[in-house]
């Protein structure tokens, strides 16, 4: 008979470990579904992990890991401070929407002027808007005992009909002979969020992204409110004692998710994107929380974690085109990632012996 | 806008058309809850359910064996929240957000084939004069058996919660699974039994909303339901004839947007369309001053060595 026993402590090595395990896990798991699907396991899994890095088409698919990797990362930092906390903000999706019709609006309210100051004001606007969309559930948790993840989550609905009431109302392109979505940002030059070397995919929200994982990275392990959010994840009794104002942290957790994840949606829509359309979300902000948890909720796992799931979305498009994988497929490649995950996490905080259970 | 055009026979009846998707899910959840587990999955149980109940309806020409494939789906993905859960003692809200992705995108790779198919419709009953009676017989008489099998499972629900044996081990269960262990009940198997029976639920309500509702297969279909269904059971204060009153009450609201769209009123269907979404919030805003409803041991996990 397997019985579980609690470790005195967390395991170290094994909370390196789970995400490796974890990964390898999904991949013969994922092979089998390929297989299921009626492709060759082996040259699908290669297709997806092999082929953007190394293959023929390499030279086009490796820019796009930093492009896909960007937004992941930004908003998975924001969530994993909050998760730290049990602060849970699942409406990411909804903060980045919110973020990007900010940010666009802003500049296309300026359109045509050129002047230096139109990006600095869309980046402000974006994180404005983020932010204003994730403290509601934060300001409704803490006023009135709302659950935030219901509420946060309802509102990714309501970002999603709001986006496409401006795709069709406010924003729309009044050159574009009715149909729906923006002016093109990209080319607007004052807005355009062009990549900085050309070739690389490198573009601010790279830049904003490797800034996000420093500042989480110092924030967690010396400052103050590092402490308090990992003390009140660990211990909320505790922390209470500690003089935590919960509140304060909720407020402060939620406007932080809220705002990086708008960022990410603004600098998506002022580069890649190019417009607020209809659809431009593409669900980052739940990819995101596959990613904060793949990393640990850790600032530098997250960084990992954030080039490994643009990997699946470039590898999962180029299997698409090579192998006629059906996108879907992986959809539930990067779900499986997740419960895998959680699975194998036992190993971190259990020891897992053979033998009946003992006389306590 | 022409308000006129809305006959509240009609709206009452098909109201409760409306309601009985997240009714189902959300009664399953009732009683996930009640044995002190919180699985934020049901989007995600609910739409497999969809495609599964839709996939096996089209392929047998049976809404009825839809129904049944589909609670067994819905099941069937419930087991690996409970693996999880249960078993692995992972974090119940991350292990829910899961299976709401993995759902999702299982939906739409199974779902490939299915887009633009008409399912089977399924009969109304007729209940001979029953059906026939002026205002009664429309808003009563008249739905699909689903309609009915949905209020037999909240009445069911009810019942055995509040007069049996069993319903007083579920509910000593959720409110402190320790004190629960040391009288001898099976804590994990009461919350693997409840998490199934809530699985199958929210299958069947899904399969509701993609056969009858709707009826056809698009991705993404469930918009959210399976996240109100969880707000409805706050909502509820996790009473059963709560969570009717609570469905039809959200039922008789999509009904009337979707009357005011249809009667062209002024306002861009997109903010008509947020409406069920904002009023979840709100209501959720006023039913959680009071928390003391909530069963105790909600959420938290539990292995018999602490």
């Amino acid at each position: 008979m397997l019985r579980l026993e609690r470790r005195p402590s967390p395991s170290k090595a094994w909370s390196y470990l789970t995400p490796i395990v974890a990964v390898v896990a999904t991949m013969i798991a994922g092979g089998l579904l390929f297989y299921i699907l009626g492709k060759n396991p082996f040259e699908a899994i290669r297709t997806i992990f092999w082929d953007p890095l190394f293959g023929e088409f390499s030279s086009y698919s490796r820019p796009q890991l930093l492009v896909k990797a960007g937004p992941l990362i930004l908003i998975a930092i924001g969530l994993a401070l909050g998760f730290r906390a049990g602060i849970w903000n699942i409406g990411a999706e909804g903060q980045y929407i919110v973020g990007a019709l900010c940010g666009a609006g802003a500049a296309l309210a300026l359109y045509p002027l050129e002047a230096w100051f139109i990006f600095p004001l869309m980046i402000v606007a974006g994180a404005l808007g983020g932010m204003a969309w994730g403290l509601i559930p934060g300001f409704l948790r803490v006023r009135f005992g709302t659950n935030e993840i219901l509420v946060s989550l309802m509102l990714v609905y309501v970002a999603e009909q709001l986006q496409a009431a401006m795709a069709l109302g406010l924003l729309r392109n009044p050159d574009g002979f009715g149909f729906p979505g923006s002016r093109n940002l990209q080319q607007y030059p004052s807005a355009f969020n062009a990549e900085i070397i050309a070739g690389t995919g490198m573009h601010w929200g790279i830049v904003a992204a490797l800034i996000a994982v420093i500042m989480a990275y110092i924030t967690l392990g010396k400052h103050v409110l590092g402490f308090q959010i990992r003390l009140t994840g660990e211990a909320p009794r505790a922390a209470g004692f500690a003089g935590v104002k919960t509140a304060r942290l909720v407020l402060i957790c939620l406007g932080l998710s809220g705002a990086l994840a708008g960022l990410a949606g603004m600098f998506e829509v002022a580069g890649p994107a190019g417009q607020v359309s209809i659809d431009f979300n593409v669900g980052y902000g739940f990819t995101a929380i596959i990613v904060a948890f793949l990393g640990r909720l850790n600032p530098l796992g997250i960084l990992l974690a954030g080039l490994l799931l643009a990997l699946t979305y470039i590898g999962g498009e180029l299997a698409q085109l090579t192998l006629g994988l059906p996108s879907a497929a992986i959809q539930v490649f990067q779900g499986m990632l997740l419960f895998f995950l959680l699975a194998v996490d036992l190993l971190t905080n259990f020891r897992i012996r053979l033998g009946k259970m003992e006389a306590v | 806008m022409d308000l006129s055009a809305i006959n509240p026979v009609l709206l009452i009846a098909s109201l409760m058309v409306a309601a009985t998707p997240i009714m189902l899910a959300a009664v399953g959840e009732l009683v996930v809850e009640k044995a002190g587990v919180l699985n934020l999955g049901v989007e995600g149980m609910m739409i497999v359910g969809a495609i599964a109940g839709f996939a096996t309806a089209v392929g047998t020409e049976s809404p009825v064996l839809g129904f049944v494939v589909a609670a067994l789906a819905g099941a069937v993905l419930s087991f690996l929240f409970v693996i999880l859960t249960q078993y692995a003692l992972a974090n119940q809200v991350a292990s829910g957000l899961a299976l709401t992705l993995f759902g999702l995108g299982l939906s739409s790779l199974m779902g490939q084939s299915y887009v633009g198919i008409k399912p089977p419709s399924t009969p109304k009953l007729d209940m001979g004069f029953l059906s026939d009676l002026p205002v009664v017989g429309p808003i009563l008489f008249s739905h699909d058996f689903m309609v009915y099998v949905g209020l037999f499972i909240i009445t069911g629900t009810w019942a055995v919660l509040k007069y049996t044996r069993v319903g007083l081990i579920l509910r000593a269960v959720g409110e402190n699974h320790d004190a629960a262990h040391a009288l001898g009940y099976k804590v994990v198997r009461v919350r693997v039994l409840a998490i199934l029976f809530g699985g199958a639920c929210s299958g069947l309500g899904g399969a509701y909303i993609s056969l009858i509702r709707v009826p056809q297969w698009t991705e993404g279909m469930t918009a959210g339901a399976g996240w109100i269904a969880l707000a409805l059971v706050v909502f509820a204060s996790w009473k059963p004839w709560r969570l009717l009153i609570g469905a039809y009450l959200y039922g008789g609201i999509t009904v009337l947007q979707l009357n005011a769209q249809a009667a062209g009123a002024r306002i861009p269907v997109e903010y008509l369309s947020m409406s069920p979404y904002l009023i979840t919030i709100l209501v959720l805003v006023f039913m959680s001053a009071d928390r003391s409803r909530a069963p105790a041991s909600l959420g938290r996990i539990f292995h018999a060595s602490n």
